[in-house]
C-alpha cells in the first residue's frame, strides 16, 4: 500500500509538531491519497470555468448545484469507480452507483436519473476476450442490481471497447437530482456544542484503504485486494435517502455529508473544514458490524450507507424519531468544538487529534513534470487507405461492431421508467427527464472518445464538450452546465501528465466557448496495470434546459419527408480520418489526428437546431457522431422507415460515408424551407440529402457517373445486425 | 372514490401510482405506511413495485407479515378492491390472496421495456372498462416476474376466466403467457406490468389508464 512520501511525512510532522503515531499516519494516508486531494491535478483543474449566472454551488462541496428556474434547482456529478470494477465487478459498479447517489442527496436532492460510461477490453479479444466479457456482465448487473432497487432510472450512458482497458476497465457514473433552493444542505459542522450524529449502515472492516488503493497502479498482487472492495446494499440506501430527506425538512439538520472515499475520516475533517470548526468524535459509540476493530480500522472503514449529520442541539429527538422510523441507526457519536481539530476518541481516550484544515485543505500540492509531449502510440502519418470493394459491407460491419451496435442488451437490464419522468430513456442523442413541479424537464449527456483524446488530448477534450452539447440541442436543449471525470494513467509519469493537463486544458476551452461551466467531478488517475496506461479518457456530463413536451427522437417516422443534414457535409483529410470507427473497424488501424472542430460554427448549428426543434419543425434529430454519416442514417432506419440519399461530393466515398467531422446533424422534416431559413441565419450550411421512403435505405454520389449507389440495404437487415451484435459478442459461438 | 397507495420500506413505484391516480386520472390518494393496521377511509388499494424489505429471503416473502397486509387481508375478505403492481403481485401471491409463485425471468436477468399485453377479460372490476382482446402497450420492470403454478392451477384459473392480461410477446418465460390474474372474488388483482407507467400522455402511451379507470368505474358502481 501506497504508504505517505517522506515529504509528505515531513508535513504532517510539521503539522502536529510531533511523530503522528498509526491511526494519524492513517488518516493523513487516506485524506492525502490522489483519490480524496486531487494533489495532482489541483493546480490544473483551477484552469476550468466554473461559474455562470446559474451556478448556485460549484466545485468543493459533493456535487454542483444549478438555478433551473421557478425556485427549482440541480445537483449532479459524475464519479468514477474504475479500481473496484476490475477487482470485483459486480460490487465495484454498485457500489459506484450507491456512493455517487449519495453525493448528490447528501445535498438534499432526490436522484431523479443516471447515467453511465462504461469502457472494456473488446469481447472477441483473443487473450482476454472471457474476462472481458465477464466483467462487462458484472459491471451491468451491478448497476441494475443497485440502480433498480434503490429506485432510480438509468436512463443512458455509453459502452466503449478498446485494447487499453483490457485490464483496467472504466466505470463512470453520473447522477441528477431535484429539489428547491430552500432544500440545499452542506456538508458544513457548524455551531459549536451541536451534536454529530452517525447514521445508516454499521461500521465494518470492508473497503479500508480503498481510497488508496484508488491511488495505485495495478500489479499481480492486486487480486488480493478483492476485499478492500466494499459491499453495496441499495435497499439501506433507499431508506437512507428518504430518511435524511424526511430528517432534512424537520429543520433539525445543521449540516450533512455522506461517508464515501475515506469514510469517517473524510466526513469529519472535510464537515469541520468547511466550517472552521472542530470535531470530536468517540469510537466506541459508532455502530459496529464486527467486534475488535482498531481505531485505524474504524476511522478508515468504507462500509457503505452511511451518512454523518450536525444537528441543532436539543433537537436531536427530531432527527432519532425519524430514522427510529426507517428502522436505522442514528446514534450521537461526538460534538462540535471550537478548536479547529478532529479530536478522535476510543472510550474517552484520545487516539488522534490533528487540525482539520490542514488534513482536509492543506494537502501537498503537486506540480507534476509535464514539460513533454503528450504520450501517443499511433503514427502521425496516414497509412495507404485501400478502395473499399463493398462499402455496403462496410457499413454492416460498422453496425456489427462493440462501439457503434445497439446496446438494448444492457440498458433493458436498468429500469429506465420508474418515477415515471423519462421523456427520451437509453438510445436517444440525449436521455431527458421532465420535472412534475416546473413543466420543465433536463436533459444529459456523457460521452468520451479515448481514441480521439491519445490522438491528441486537448482537441479530443474539446469534441467531447463539443458533441455533448451538440447532443443536447439536438433534442432542443440549452446545454448549461457540466461535470467531468478524468480518467489518466500515473500522472508522476510527465508523458502521462502531458495528456492531463493538455485534455484539461482543453475541456476548459471549450466549456468556456459553450457556456457550460464545471460544477465539480472526479479524477481518476494511475489506471495502469503492469505498466501500460489506459489513453487518456476524459468523460463529460453535461446538463440541458427544455421546455416539458414530447420529445424528438432518432428515427425517421413518416415516408416522403425530407431529408436535412444541417452543419453540411463537412470535411476531412486522411491524416483527420485515422481516430474514426471506420479506420477502427474497417481497416483495423489508427493514426493521425482526431476530426477538426471549428467551435464557433458549431455553436451556430447548436443554436440553429434548437430553434427547429423549439419550432416544431423535425420529425426526427440526430447527431452525426461516431461512424460517421452513413451509420447515423443507418441509425435513423431503426424503426422500419429508409430514405433515398443522393449526395454531392468529391470526397472518395470512404470518406463521405464514415468520416466524422463535428457540427452536422440530421433530420427529417415535412417543411425543408421553414429549417434552411433557420440554417441561413444562423449561417450555417443545410443540404437537403434525399427523402425518407419505405424498406431500403440507399445512398448514392450525384457527382460521379457510376450508376450503382454506394450504399444499397434493407432497413430489416441493417436493423437486425445492429440490434443483435452485442449479444453475439457476449455469446460467441464456441469453436 | 379514495385511493390508498401502500409504503413499504423500499416500496419505489407508490409515488408513480399516486401520481397516476391522482394527477393523471384526478382521483384522490393517499400513503398508507406499511406498519399502520388500518386503511384509512381508502375505497381501494394499490400495492405498488419495489424493492419491499429490499426483497430479501424472496420477493414479497418479508412483506406478507407487516401490519398492513392484515388489513388489507381483511378488506379484500369484505369485497374491498385490491390491485398489486410488480412487487405487490409478489406480495399478493406470497400473502395467499392469489395463487401461483413469480419465479426469476428465464433468461435470469432484469428486463425494462414496453411489451404487448393482451386483455383476456372484462368480467373484473379491474378491466370492465376495456374490450375483451384489446392489446396494451405498458412496460415491464423485474427481475423476477417469470409467473409459476402447476397445472391443475393454471387449468382452474382460465376455467374461472381469471387470467385476465396476457403478454403477447412474454419477457420472463411465464407459464401460458400469464401476466396478471385475479382472485376467485375477482376483486384482487396482481400483475407484473406497470399500468401507472404508462398513464401519462407524455410518456408514450396511456394504455395502462384503463386498468386505473376500471377500478374508478367498478367503484362507482358499487357505490351507487
Amino acid at each position: 500500500m501506497s504508504d505517505l512520501a517522506p515529504s509528505e511525512l515531513a508535513k504532517v510532522r510539521a503539522i502536529l509538531g510531533r511523530e503522528p503515531n498509526q491511526t494519524e499516519t492513517g488518516i493523513f494516508t487516506v485524506m492525502w491519497s490522489e483519490h480524496c486531494s486531487y494533489k495532482s491535478s489541483r493546480l490544473h483543474l483551477k484552469k476550468l470555468p466554473t461559474r455562470s449566472e446559474r451556478v448556485l454551488v460549484g466545485p468543493g462541496e459533493n456535487a454542483g448545484i444549478i438555478d433551473i428556474g421557478q425556485g427549482y434547482a440541480i445537483a449532479f456529478k459524475i464519479e468514477s469507480h474504475n479500481h473496484p470494477s476490475f477487482i470485483e465487478p459486480f460490487q465495484g459498479a454498485a457500489t459506484g452507483v450507491g456512493g455517487i447517489l449519495r453525493d448528490i442527496f447528501t445535498m438534499g436532492a432526490r436522484p431523479v436519473a443516471v447515467l453511465d460510461a462504461i469502457r472494456f477490453g473488446p469481447l472477441d479479444d483473443p487473450q482476454h476476450g472471457d474476462r472481458n466479457r465477464r466483467i462487462l456482465q458484472g459491471v451491468v448487473e451491478g448497476i441494475s442490481h443497485y440502480g433498480n432497487c434503490f429506485g432510480v432510472p438509468t436512463i443512458g450512458g455509453e459502452c466503449v471497447f478498446e485494447p487499453c482497458y483490457n485490464r483496467n476497465p472504466l466505470v463512470n457514473v453520473f447522477a441528477l437530482g431535484v429539489f428547491k433552493h430552500d432544500e440545499i444542505f452542506f456538508g458544513r459542522a457548524t455551531g459549536i456544542g451541536n451534536p454529530v450524529i452517525y447514521v445508516g449502515a454499521k461500521t465494518g472492516r470492508d473497503g479500508i484503504h480503498g481510497a488508496s488503493m484508488a491511488s495505485a497502479e495495478f500489479t499481480e498482487e492486486s487480486k488480493q485486494k478483492r476485499p478492500n472492495v466494499q459491499v453495496g446494499d441499495p435497499f439501506m440506501e433507499k431508506l437512507l435517502l428518504e430518511a435524511c430527506i424526511e430528517a432534512m425538512h424537520t429543520g433539525a439538520v445543521v449540516g450533512i455529508q455522506d461517508m464515501g472515499a475515506a469514510g469517517l475520516t473524510c466526513s469529519t475533517c472535510e464537515m469541520g473544514s468547511r466550517a472552521e470548526t472542530g470535531v470530536e468524535i468517540d469510537l466506541a459509540r459508532v455502530p459496529q458490524r464486527e467486534s475488535g476493530m482498531t481505531p485505524y480500522e474504524i476511522m478508515l472503514s468504507e462500509s457503505q450507507e452511511r451518512m454523518l449529520l450536525v444537528a441543532e442541539k436539543g433537537r436531536e429527538q427530531e432527527v432519532f424519531a425519524v430514522f427510529r422510523k426507517w428502522g436505522l441507526d442514528a446514534v450521537t457519536i461526538g460534538e462540535v468544538t471550537g478548536d479547529g481539530k478532529l479530536r478522535v476518541k476510543n472510550h474517552g481516550v484520545v487516539v488522534a487529534e490533528i487540525p482539520n484544515r490542514e488534513l482536509a485543505d492543506e494537502a501537498p500540492l503537486y506540480d507534476r513534470p509535464h514539460g513533454v509531449a503528450p504520450h501517443r502510440d499511433a503514427p502521425m502519418e496516414a497509412p495507404p487507405i485501400p478502395r473499399s470493394r463493398d462499402l455496403n459491407a462496410d457499413l454492416l460491419a460498422l453496425l456489427a461492431s462493440g462501439d457503434l451496435c445497439s446496446k438494448r442488451w444492457i440498458w433493458q437490464q436498468y429500469d429506465q421508467s420508474v418515477r415515471t419522468n423519462t421523456l427520451q430513456g437509453p438510445g436517444g442523442d440525449a436521455a431527458i427527464v421532465r420535472i412534475k413541479e416546473t413543466g420543465t424537464s433536463i436533459a444529459m449527456s456523457v460521452d468520451g472518445n479515448g481514441r480521439y483524446c491519445s490522438l491528441s488530448p486537448r482537441e479530443g477534450a474539446r469534441l467531447l464538450v463539443a458533441e455533448c452539447c451538440r447532443n443536447l440541442s439536438t433534442v432542443g436543449a440549452l446545454p448549461v452546465a457540466a461535470t467531468n471525470n478524468l480518467n489518466f494513467g500515473n500522472p508522476e509519469r510527465p508523458e502521462i501528465m502531458a495528456q492531463l493537463v493538455e485534455a484539461i486544458e482543453g475541456i476548459s476551452e471549450a466549456c468556456k466557448h459553450f457556456e457550460t461551466p464545471i460544477t465539480g467531478g472526479n479524477v481518476s488517475l494511475y489506471n495502469e496495470t503492469l505498466g501500460e496506461a489506459i489513453w487518456p479518457t476524459p468523460v463529460m456530463g453535461i446538463v440541458g434546459l427544455l421546455k416539458t413536451a414530447a420529445p424528438v427522437t432518432i428515427p425517421f417516422k413518416e415516408t416522403g419527408r425530407a431529408v436535412l443534414l444541417l452543419g453540411g457535409m463537412g470535411t476531412t483529410e486522411a491524416t483527420r480520418f485515422g481516430g474514426t470507427q471506420y479506420a477502427k473497424a474497417v481497416l483495423d488501424k489508427m493514426w493521425g489526428l482526431p476530426p477538426a472542430l471549428d467551435m464557433d460554427y458549431e455553436k451556430r448549428v447548436h443554436t440553429a437546431i434548437r430553434e427547429v426543434v423549439a419550432q416544431g419543425l423535425a420529425e426526427s434529430t440526430h447527431d452525426v457522431g461516431d461512424g460517421g454519416l452513413a451509420v447515423a442514417l443507418a441509425e435513423c432506419c431503426a424503426e422500419g422507415t429508409g430514405a433515398s440519399i443522393s449526395l454531392v461530393t468529391e470526397l472518395r466515398p470512404e470518406f463521405a460515408l464514415f468520416h466524422e467531422a463535428p457540427s452536422r446533424i440530421l433530420l427529417s422534416t415535412a417543411s425543408p424551407e421553414a429549417v434552411e431559413k433557420i440554417a441561413r441565419d444562423n449561417n450555417i450550411e443545410c443540404l437537403r440529402l434525399g427523402v425518407t421512403m419505405k424498406e431500403r435505405l440507399q445512398i448514392s454520389n450525384s457527382s460521379t457517373t457510376t450508376a450503382s449507389p454506394w450504399i444499397d440495404c434493407r432497413v430489416e437487415v441493417l436493423r437486425e445486425v445492429w440490434e443483435n451484435a452485442l449479444e453475439s459478442l457476449l455469446n460467441p459461438v464456441p469453436v | 372514490m379514495r385511493f390508498g397507495v401502500v409504503v413499504f420500506p423500499g416500496s419505489n413505484c407508490d409515488h408513480d401510482a399516486w401520481y397516476a391516480v391522482s394527477r393523471n386520472l384526478g382521483q384522490p390518494a393517499e400513503f398508507i405506511w406499511h406498519d399502520s393496521t388500518s386503511l384509512g377511509n381508502a375505497d381501494a388499494v394499490i400495492v405498488p413495485g419495489g424493492f419491499s424489505y429490499g426483497d430479501y429471503l424472496r420477493c414479497g416473502a418479508i412483506a406478507k407479515f407487516s401490519p398492513v397486509m392484515s388489513a388489507i387481508k381483511k378488506f379484500a375478505q369484505d369485497g374491498g378492491l385490491v390491485l398489486g403492481i410488480c412487487n405487490g403481485f409478489q406480495i399478493l401471491v406470497e400473502s395467499g390472496l392469489l395463487p401461483g409463485a413469480l419465479l426469476r425471468n428465464r433468461n435470469l436477468r432484469f428486463v425494462c421495456r414496453p411489451v404487448s399485453l393482451r386483455i383476456e377479460t372484462t368480467n373484473t372490476p379491474f378491466t370492465c372498462a376495456a374490450t375483451r382482446g384489446q392489446l396494451m402497450n405498458v412496460p415491464v420492470a423485474h427481475g423476477e416476474g417469470c409467473y409459476f403454478a402447476d397445472e391443475r392451477t393454471l387449468d382452474m384459473l382460465e376455467a374461472e376466466d381469471r387470467v385476465v392480461v396476457r403478454y403477447v410477446d412474454n419477457p420472463n418465460g411465464s407459464l401460458r403467457d400469464i401476466a396478471g390474474i385475479c382472485s376467485q372474488n375477482r376483486n384482487v388483482m396482481g400483475m407484473m406490468p406497470h399500468p401507472e407507467r404508462a398513464s401519462d400522455p407524455l410518456l408514450g402511451s396511456t394504455d395502462g389508464r384503463v386498468i386505473l379507470e376500471s377500478m374508478v368505474r367498478s367503484m362507482v358502481t358499487t357505490h351507487a
